[in-house]
């Protein structure tokens, strides 16, 4: 008997429908669309800032048009998005063995909160927002 | 088969995607609050021109702006390669160069305060 | 002793003949099951009654085999662990994704096979000794650095629920790079450095994206996902050692 297998290609373009995993994996990589976005922003920022009191200030009035504060809500979605997998994913990257027994992942990653809550709430204060 | 050269764009990716996450979310916070018209005093011309022309604040903001572009240029790499798109040397060197270019605009922005 | 509950089952199987088919279609079963029962049980009771030409592996029937793997509501599980009362309506079986289909349920597993031997899934003692000088001995912590990683049954459903594996089938793959790991995380082994050549290539670790998927459904809770993350963090510091520090050797 020959054999004859068959292979069933994989759809490059729409494997991502296949399980709800697959689009929770790819909604995670879509954020950095929004993060480097976010970034290019921050280095344009950056040369109002070294072009004078003026152009900031302008800047900042840009960001308050209908269009930014809409970008700006879905890159803070995707910032937390992208901190939340990856505080998640360190358990995984970075296993901890003391003594005989590995420490809980949640207590990995739940450290990495901890951090991340404590060091937003230091720059939201030296911000004065409080 | 060769070992790859990969570890030169993925260490600064997975330093990159660390930084994001401890930094990006509080700093789109307050960017976002002076688009709601609640602007932070720390947003204020001379605060933060204070702090990017302090030697520590300049490093800070240059870490945190190149390595966060570098992260989201790798990730979006990747991105491209999942939805499809198979031109890889191609997306990856635009992709990169963008990065980099980024990071030397950034640079230089900060030198000039 | 109540009486086990009985239920009208059905399954839709796809169905390829290598000597007739092109291409595979789906075949409509109804079978009366126990309730209790689970898919492979239901295939079983389908073969045994109304189509002894259905064909599938399998062997134990708890879970310690790994030979049953298949595609159940597009989810790769064993059909010897995926309950019948965790399922309504119509139950979707096919082959396990990514493998190409040698009949029916049964899948081609050369592939994996192939690299599976590529990373030497064995201890390479660092030193080898005469039987006279006794067991190579382990501490309980160094044990425990690596006994997650061989639970593997070696039944690839992380390979069928892998997609970065399945867009490039070139790609070492969960199961055998973790094993990689296990050997490697392993005292009394020192064959690190030869497993690295197939390791820290494009087609091992780096073709990994970390989608997770793999941990997922493993049944022996084995974590591939953990190990390649692992592996990448060791072999960009190798890269680091070998390029970027005069003289060094990984």
């Amino acid at each position: 008997m020959s054999r004859n297998p068959l292979v069933r290609a994989v759809p490059p373009t729409s494997w991502f429908f296949r399980q709800p995993r697959y689009l929770r994996y790819m909604s995670r990589e879509i954020t950095s669309i929004f993060i480097g976005a976010y970034c290019v922003l921050l280095v344009v920022g950056l040369q109002r800032l070294s072009a004078g009191q003026t152009a900031w200030e302008g800047f900042l009035l840009a960001l308050r048009s209908p269009a930014s504060i809409v970008f700006q809500f879905l890159c803070l979605v995707a910032a937390v998005y992208h901190a939340a997998t990856w505080f998640n994913a360190t358990q995984k990257a970075m296993p901890l063995q003391i003594g005989e027994n590995f420490v809980p992942g949640n207590v990995i990653s739940g450290a990495h909160y901890v951090v991340w809550i404590l060091l937003s709430l230091v720059v939201l204060y030296f911000a004065g927002v409080f | 088969m060769t070992k790859s050269h990969k570890p030169v764009v993925w260490f600064p990716f997975a330093a990159g995607g660390t930084v994001i996450a401890f930094c990006i979310p509080v700093i789109v916070v307050l960017t976002f609050l002076a688009a709601l018209g609640h602007m932070p005093a720390g947003l204020s011309y001379e605060r933060l021109h204070a702090f990017a022309a302090n030697g520590v604040g300049k490093l800070v903001l240059f870490g945190v702006i190149s390595l966060s572009l570098w992260s989201s240029a790798h990730r979006l790499r990747c991105t491209c390669y999942d939805f499809g798109l198979r031109a890889d040397t191609l997306v990856a060197t635009v992709l990169y160069v963008a990065a980099i270019l980024g990071g030397i605009a950034a640079a230089l922005f900060l030198l000039r305060i | 002793m109540t009486p086990l509950k009985e239920r009208l089952v059905q399954l839709e199987v796809l169905r390829y003949n290598p000597d007739t088919d092109t291409e595979a279609h789906f075949q409509h079963y109804e079978v009366v099951c126990q309730e209790e029962w689970v898919v492979l049980d239901a295939l079983n009771k389908v073969k045994a009654d109304i189509d002894p030409t259905l064909n599938y592996r399998w062997s134990c029937h708890m879970a310690v085999c790994g030979s049953c793997g298949m595609m159940i509501n597009g989810e790769p599980k064993l059909s010897c662990h995926a309950f019948l009362r965790d399922y309504q309506g119509v139950i979707r079986v096919e082959p396990l994704a990514h493998f190409p289909v040698e009949r029916d349920l049964v899948t081609a597993p050369d592939d994996f096979m192939d690299k599976l031997k590529r990373v030497k899934p064995y201890v390479i003692p660092k030193e080898m000794k005469p039987i006279s000088e006794g067991e190579y001995r382990q501490t309980p912590a160094q044990l425990m650095k690596f006994r997650q990683y061989s639970m593997c049954i070696n039944c690839m459903l992380c390979y069928a629920a892998c997609p970065q594996y399945g867009l490039t089938p070139s790609f070492i793959g969960p199961a055998a790079l973790t094993l990689a790991h296990r050997y490697n995380q392993d005292s009394r082994d020192g064959g690190r450095k030869e497993r690295q050549e197939v390791v820290a290539t494009h087609e091992g670790v780096w073709e990994c994206t970390f989608v997770g998927a793999c941990s997922e459904v493993c049944p022996a809770h084995v974590d591939p996902a953990s190990a390649l993350q692992q592996m990448k963090i060791t072999s960009s510091i190798d890269w680091i050692v070998e390029h970027l520090i005069p003289g060094g050797k990984p």
